[in-house]
């Protein structure tokens, strides 16, 4: 018995084409038409309800939720890329040693394998009001009274962020920058160009796959972030994914449903647009 | 630049300066939750610590601590349970898509891009989708059902995206060979791409197994009845604030140490074999 290659494909990738029709296609139209609909408490009716719209489309709040994600997103992309990019270069053109690059990247990857949770549970005895870094600033008389912006604040959130997310720029940055043929360099030094003009005119343009990569990471997780904003903020800063969570453990379904659509739509333009910048399965084969 | 110059320049150090601090910012919360967990039983979360002891392990495994710290054993088992189930269907799954990959193929795009949706869309969006459509269909949410589903959206697309970067370095010269020499597709898969690609593959397997251990956003609303790992963590970080947090984090982060490494030991090994073997 043979089948056509064609065939055969279509067979090995049905059980994967299943999972996500089943579980994310299918659910996607869920939430599209549920948006739409009638509700009270914890239930659904199959009545035209345009109100979760007008609320999510039209209320100051979803103006505010979107104006301090992306506040998060610009100041946590600013930073990850300044320091990816960076230690991307030190360790592609500056560090002699293939060992010692695969070395410090791996110490910089170790502590992801912490999950979550703990990470953030981690940040108490730094940064509490009883902390190190109070302490410290005690102990050198630099103040007189403990910070209490250091947790549980917009900047204990976005230091969280730059904590989790700074390797997901530098890893797909390094990946990009290795592949640049030295003899390009070579090239550009005996035409004298200073090491500032090879970094800007040589080196940014050939990285812009992995900044491209990076930043779609970066863009997803923090738009899609719920619990690091709510547990370092100790729940007083509010994002979209924020507003949806608090809404699905109010079983309000239809107005969930509706945010969900807008930041889907946010999300999807976004990586897009970035896609734009790199093929990944290009990337991943070479 | 570096090729040329025979000292360090000054950027060099500043450079190397910033990997430090990078380095010690990664380190430094981790290296509290260590030390902290061997807080004596009259110390608090912050340092300094009051006398040294195992005490907070004890109420951890005794369940004496009193505030809802009782379940975590169960939690654990149950996301086990779900890690052992989806690691499995997973890289069977992401194996089995990665071999479809090796042809051009109608609707290959399509699978490929809804893999890039399932990994970029925000996870309480597809974790509500999900329990959404379960909800309206009338079917009970579990953890076999909804629950593996939900985590198999996230374990997914990383797998086939292994598969891609394996066998995008897979030389085909092998296969041919073996082509030549009378093998059929079965011999061929079996005796030449398994043993090649058998490091990818643990891979995945193991990047599934934390993926799904750590997955929350889409697991929450759809393991039905019983905490999971993450699910519990967070509620004792809401409700909790004894030294026991940093005992769990002590825990759960050797669990992991030990998982990872000794699935990288075992890839080493596997290459090593594979390479004695084919000097011969």
């Amino acid at each position: 018995m043979t089948v056509s290659p064609k065939v055969a494909s279509w067979l090995q990738v049905a059980p994967m084409a299943f999972v996500f029709t089943a579980m994310v296609l299918i659910p996607l139209g869920i939430i599209f038409v549920v948006s739409f609909l009638d509700y009270n408490f914890a239930q659904v009716f199959p009545e035209i309800y345009m109100g979760s719209w007008q609320d999510a489309l039209y209320s100051r709040l979803t103006v505010d939720l979107y104006l301090t994600v992306f506040k998060f997103l610009l100041i946590t992309l600013t930073i990850t890329f300044a320091i990816g990019f960076s230690l991307a270069y030190f360790l592609v053109f500056h560090v002699r040693s293939n060992g010692m690059r695969l070395a410090l990247l791996a110490a910089a990857a170790i502590p992801f394998w912490t999950p979550g949770p703990i990470r953030m549970v981690s940040w108490v005895p730094l940064l509490g009001k009883e902390g190190l870094v109070n302490q410290a600033l005690l102990g050198l008389g630099l103040i007189d009274a403990p910070l209490d912006w250091l947790l549980y604040s917009q900047f204990a959130v976005v230091l969280a962020y730059i904590n989790l997310l700074t390797l997901a720029m530098l890893g797909p940055i390094t990946h990009s920058m290795a592949k640049i043929p030295r003899s390009l360099i070579q090239a550009a030094q005996d035409q004298g160009a200073s090491e500032w003009q090879i970094i800007r005119e040589v080196i940014l343009p050939l990285c812009k796959p992995g900044i491209a990569i990076g930043t779609i990471f970066i863009c997803t997780a923090v738009l899609g972030d719920f619990f690091i904003v709510k547990i370092m903020s100790g729940g007083q800063t509010n994002t979209p994914a924020n507003a949806i969570a608090t809404e699905l453990a109010a079983f309000q379904y239809p107005p969930a449903a509706a945010k969900s659509v807008m930041l889907l739509v946010v999300v999807v333009i976004l990586v897009s647009v970035l896609l734009r910048f790199v093929d990944i399965r290009k990337e991943l084969q070479r | 630049m570096m090729m040329t110059a025979r000292g360090r320049p000054l950027s060099f150090y500043v450079l190397a300066g910033l990997m430090a601090l990078l380095l010690i910012f990664l380190y430094a919360p981790m290296l509290c939750v260590y030390i902290l967990s061997f807080q004596g039983p009259d110390g608090g979360m912050s340092f300094p610590m009051v006398g040294w002891s195992f005490h907070w392990f004890e109420v951890l495994f005794e369940g004496t601590g009193g505030h809802g710290i009782g379940d975590v054993p169960n939690s654990f088992r149950r996301s086990v349970r779900l890690a052992a189930f989806v690691s499995v269907l997973s890289t069977v799954i992401a194996l089995s898509a990665g071999m479809a990959y090796r042809r051009k193929f109608p609707g290959s795009n399509f699978v490929f891009y809804s893999a890039i949706a399932a990994m970029v869309l925000p996870g309480i969006f597809i974790g509500f989708g999900i329990a959404l459509t379960f909800n309206l269909m009338g079917w009970t949410i579990n953890w076999w059902s909804s629950g593996i589903g939900a985590q198999l959206t996230w374990s997914l697309p990383f797998g086939l995206l292994i598969m891609f970067i394996v066998l995008g370095r897979f030389n085909p010269a092998y296969e041919e060979a073996a082509t030549d020499l009378g093998a059929n597709a079965r011999q061929r898969f079996q005796m030449i791409i398994l043993p090649i690609i058998l490091p990818g593959i643990v891979g995945i397997f193991v990047s599934s197994i934390t993926s799904s251990y750590e997955e929350n956003a889409r697991t929450q609303l759809n393991v039905g009845l019983g905490n999971t790992m993450p699910m519990e963590v967070t509620g004792l970080l809401t409700g909790s604030s004894t030294p026991v947090l940093f005992a769990i984090g002590t825990l759960t982060s050797l669990f992991m140490f030990a998982l990872i490494l000794g699935s990288v030991l075992l890839m080493g090994w596997m290459a090593r074999r594979r390479a004695a073997r084919s000097e011969l």
